[in-house]
């Protein structure tokens, strides 16, 4: 909760932008600073023994990212049974580069982060851990996205 | 983190570091007031940012620090202790400094103790002037230097003699009035913006022990990946270009790409020379070491280096800074004596260890040698011996080097006592392992009461490797050409058979059994592609060798080496053992890079000692001379006992906690079944903690465990049985392994968990079948039996065809014989053909069992109409051939 009540601190001013995408008719959101790209993968590998929330990795302009299935972080149905063929937006943490793959990728929207809300309580923890917060959109909820918490929560979980 | 402390942090460690070297420096060279100079200077100069900054703990460290050695330059007595303190100090600042670093403060704490024994040294404070850590402990009198003596006070103060290492206060102010004045200008170097004017000046100082300061800039290392990520891209692209050009022949493309290509090559060689860093950055810590080394153990030890500016990968200096701290530590630990005998010996007082570096055809050599007292070869073969390692006549056929070079062995260490510094006995392989892995080769060269010389090669470019790329289950991997000794196609029929041993497959190359595994099965991909299941026709075997371990494995498909670019992987996937990193290949498509340590890991079976299972010791199965597997183990005593592993399903360890009691029965769960326990000897019942190796049988639904004290080897040798035991449950002994070894009557335990055990089991005909079993030996007869009644016949056993013989002839009547060939009266072959000639014996089926299985004996048995040849060790292979039998038999009955 805390780190909501930061986040929220840190947000809670001004315009923010977002990269919307969609999985499994969700609408999600990843500030604009932390997506880098959006794109369709063609070199696409799968890493046996990996986790499964790890749908392998990608060759992106001559650098390795490691795809995250979000389908099943989220434990969700993907639109798109083969993940290669799924589209994917690409994020940094660490100096590592990352591709999570969703369904499709919509706008980038600016919205006002005042109106950023807290999760709701009843909120899955698998989404509430994720997620910095909720918007409420004319016809739907935007949930943002915490891709640092979401990379290091892969990072320690395959370490377990 | 702060723009400015990240700053103060990255240049305050620089300048800690060199100031370490400096103070070791200058304990030697205490009148160098150069040197003080330089100390004094950036101790003063991280005080003030530290105070700039408002990081107060550090502060007044730095500060007590900066008095003392004020008053050393004002001319004060430099004693061991004064600078061991100002040692400590800078230890301190180190360490808060490292919490500064994770926390983005200063942490709580008190550093009053160690300031205080500074300003006491400084003479600013009263008190005790010599703290406990000092050596020279005997005189009471504080060193009290007060802080207004100028060097216009001439002599000495002390009123007691000079200790040696001091100088007199005249010297000193000789030595500081006639160097020159210093020059307030930072040493460090500089800024990335500027040029260097400062680095020049610092080097017309004329610094003989200081490198030539060269130009440089700082460049995040981040930057540098970034290039070398963009440039490895360039050559794939230009790779794809070449190629596309080539199908095309007159293009006008052909001449700029020729240019592009070859201005690419540059660009990527100069690349990579950024990565390249002088070795001295590895050595940069190894004078303190050296200098605290020689304090704790009492030894005065020189440490020389040469060849510090020899530059290489980025990468391989972070990997072999370890390893040559560790060697070198070695060599002032273990090598270099202590001064009484170094001095009688006729050595110089003093320790020397020489580190040096140069390049040499597209390696970096580095040696490690120090003058000490050098391996003792008596000592390496007693623990040779002791350990197992070798046998004498081995041992006395081996050279010195040789023998040396069992120290790169896992769990060896002579020392004699672990000291806290070295002698766990971890070490040289490990280094050994890591240094091959990067492709490179350690070596060592001793001689007694000389010396030891340890030389290191390494490549000089890492980062490119030669990999092959092999296919298993539809996916691509690639395999370091390191780690591959070579590439074998097994055939069913052919040489290189691959056979299973148990449940363990092996293949058989060149007389000896290599333990292979299926690449699919390592890396959970079964079922992914059922076409490669299915093949059975001749599989790809890779030979696989990681330090001493060889094995095989096995792949649908190999395409070819190359060289590939290695990509360390994603943190995320580090846990992943099988894989150490990833490649881009020339088509784009990312494929992994297995590590051949992950995959031995995976081949090592845990119930046995690894030791017995390298390489060297692999087993031979001599076709033609009737050896079988055996397995040794003790039980009760420490004499060796054995049993033919061809009896033994499984070898297993568990808990002494998971024993459950049922009764007076003991019992463990294994695989959902409750296993019955049967000791060996009585000891081990009666074990409360630990884990205790087990033999489990098991005879189809039947599976008992057969607890013994410890599991020794497999070996491979004949089982002659000559002496007859008094012991029960043992047949006798026999010469296995040179050794008497007590065998194990395995059909005296099985009863002893389930009393029906070699019951007859329902069978669906009503009749059981009659089977006539001729076995000269006791042993076989013994072992064969209860396996023939287990599987539901009723034996009747011979000793010799000629018994056989007389039984048939007398009118007895069998549904299936099963034959020893080697028998002292009549032999199989014989008995088979008075088979054959009989009316009513020629249609049943004859089974020869034997240890020859060469292609005459089978061809033999053809023309004499066996029904088959199995061999005798091949429990499954009788039960399946008797299974066989029966089919025909019943069409017999039918027709």
């Amino acid at each position: 909760m805390s780190e909501i009540v930061k986040n929220l601190g840190r947000r809670g001013r001004g315009q923010q932008q977002y990269v919307t995408i969609r999985l499994d008719g969700q609408l999600f959101g990843i500030p604009i600073d932390r997506a880098h790209d959006v794109f369709m993968p063609d070199n696409f590998t799968f890493v046996p023994l990996a986790h499964n929330q790890i749908a392998g990795v990608l060759n992106l302009r001559g650098r390795i990212l490691t795809a995250i299935d979000l389908s099943v972080v989220l434990d969700v149905t993907a639109v798109n049974e083969t993940n290669a063929e799924r589209p994917a937006v690409s994020v940094s943490y660490a100096n590592e580069s990352y591709g999570i793959l969703i369904d499709t990728v919509g706008e980038v929207v600016t919205l006002n982060g005042e109106l950023l809300e807290p999760n709701p309580v009843n909120l899955n923890p698998g989404w509430a851990r994720v997620s910095v917060g909720t918007y409420r959109l004319e016809n739907e909820l935007l949930v943002v996205l915490d891709v640092d918490v979401l990379i290091e929560e892969l990072m320690n979980r395959d370490a377990a | 983190m702060d723009d400015l402390l990240a700053e103060f942090l990255t240049e305050t460690s620089e300048s800690l570091d060199v100031i370490d070297n400096e103070l070791v420096r200058f304990e030697r060279e205490p009148n160098n007031a150069q040197i003080l100079d330089n100390v004094f200077r950036l101790v003063h100069t991280i005080k003030g940012t530290c105070g700039f900054l408002g990081l107060p703990r550090l502060e007044m460290l730095a500060h007590a620090a900066e008095t003392l050695m004020g008053c050393y330059r004002d001319g004060a007595d430099v004693t061991d202790d004064g600078v061991s303190t100002i040692l400590n100090s800078i230890d301190r600042i180190k360490d808060i400094l490292g919490e500064l670093e994770a926390s983005q403060s200063e942490p709580d704490g008190n550093d009053e103790e160690l300031v205080n024994r500074l300003l006491v040294l400084a003479g600013v404070v009263e008190g005790e002037g010599i703290s406990e850590t000092s050596q020279e402990a005997d005189d009471p009198e504080p060193v009290v230097v007060a802080k207004e003596t100028s060097s216009a006070d001439g002599g000495g103060t002390l009123g007691r003699e000079l200790k040696p290492g001091e100088v007199s206060l005249d010297d000193l102010e000789a030595a500081f009035l006639s160097t020159e004045g210093p020059d307030l200008s930072p040493v460090v170097p500089d800024e990335k913006e500027e040029p260097a004017p400062e680095a020049e000046e610092s080097a017309k100082r004329g610094n003989s022990d200081r490198s030539i300061a060269n130009q440089t800039i700082r460049v995040n290392v981040q930057t540098i990946e970034t290039l070398m990520t963009m440039v490895s891209e360039l050559v794939l692209t230009r790779n794809q270009l070449l190629e596309i050009s080539r199908r095309h022949e007159e293009s006008e493309f052909n001449t700029p790409l020729q240019r592009l290509s070859n201005v690419t090559a540059e660009l990527q060689e100069g690349v990579m020379k950024t990565r390249m860093q002088p070795i001295g950055n590895a050595w940069g810590k190894l004078p303190r070491i050296i200098r605290d080394l020689s304090v704790e153990l009492g030894k005065p030890i020189d440490l020389e280096m040469s060849g510090a500016e020899t530059e290489l990968d980025r990468q391989v200096l972070e990997l072999i800074r370890d390893p040559l701290t560790h060697m070198v530590r070695n060599s002032a630990d273990h090598g270099v004596e202590p001064p009484d005998i170094r001095l009688k010996n006729g050595k110089p007082k003093t320790g020397k260890i020489h580190l040096a570096a140069y390049h040499e055809g597209g390696h970096i050599i580095i040696s490690i040698a120090d003058d000490g007292k050098g391996l003792s070869t008596a000592k390496l073969s007693e623990k040779i011996l002791s350990l197992d390692l070798a046998t004498d006549t081995e041992l006395a056929a081996m050279s010195d080097a040789q023998i040396h070079k069992f120290i790169f062995h896992p769990g060896f260490s002579t020392a004699e006592k672990v000291t806290s510094v070295s002698g766990r006995g971890v070490g040289m392989d490990v280094v050994r392992t890591n240094i091959e892995l990067i492709g490179g080769s350690i070596d060592l060269k001793s001689v007694e009461g000389e010396g030891t010389t340890v030389t290191i090669k390494i490549p000089l470019t890492l980062a490119i490797i030669p990999a092959l790329i092999i296919e298993t289950a539809g996916e691509r991997f690639a395999i370091p050409q390191l780690a591959v000794t070579e590439l074998v196609r097994a055939n069913p029929s052919g040489q290189n058979r691959i056979e299973k041993l148990k449940d363990a497959e092996v293949l058989r190359l060149r007389n000896s059994l290599l333990p292979i595994v299926r690449l699919t099965d390592l890396l959970g991909m079964k079922g992914r592609n059922e076409e490669a299941q299915s093949r059975t026709e001749s599989t790809f075997v890779v030979v696989t060798q990681v330090g001493t371990q060889s094995f095989g494995i096995i792949v649908d498909e190999v395409f070819h080496t190359e060289e590939i670019v290695v990509k360390p992987m994603s943190g995320m996937l580090k846990s992943v053992s099988m894989f150490s990193g990833n490649t881009i290949m020339g088509d784009g498509s990312v494929i992994m890079i297995i590590d051949p340590n992950g995959v031995a890991q995976a081949v090592g079976q845990t119930s046995m000692e690894s030791s017995s299972l390298e390489g060297d010791t692999q087993q031979a199965i001599a076709e033609d001379n009737g050896d079988i597997s055996l397995l040794i183990f003790e039980a009760g005593t420490s004499d060796p006992k054995a049993v033919p592993l061809s009896l033994v399903t499984r070898l297993e360890e568990f808990d002494v906690a998971d024993v459950e009691h049922a009764g007076e029965r003991h019992m463990v769960q294994y695989r959902g079944r409750l296993m019955p326990l049967v000791y060996v000897n009585e000891e081990s019942s009666r074990r409360a903690t630990g884990r205790l190796p087990m033999l489990v049988f098991a005879e189809g639904e039947r599976v008992m465990g057969l607890v013994v004290d410890r599991i020794i080897d497999i070996a491979e040798d004949k089982l002659d049985l000559q002496v007859d035991s008094n012991n029960a449950g043992f047949l006798g002994s026999a010469i296995i392994c040179k050794k008497a070894t007590e065998v194990l009557d395995v059909g005296y335990f099985l009863p002893l968990a389930f009393e029906d055990w070699f019951a007859r089991k329902e069978q669906a005909r009503p009749m059981a079948r009659r089977l006539l079993y001729a076995e000269d030996s006791a042993f076989f007869r013994n072992m064969i039996t209860p396996v023939l009644m287990g599987a539901g016949y009723n034996v009747t056993a011979v000793e010799d065809g000629i018994e056989a013989y007389d039984l048939i002839k007398g009118g007895a009547e069998f549904d299936v014989v099963v034959t020893d060939i080697e028998m002292p009266n009549m032999d199989g072959f014989t008995l088979a053909k008075f088979l054959q000639d009989d009316e009513r014996a020629r249609n049943w089926p004859v089974i020869a069992l034997s240890a020859f299985i060469g292609p005459a004996a089978q061809e033999r048995s053809r023309q004499l109409g066996m029904f088959d040849y199995v061999a005798k060790f091949d429990r499954r292979g009788l039960l399946d051939a008797l299974k066989r039998s029966e089919q025909v038999i019943d069409v017999e009955v039918a027709a």
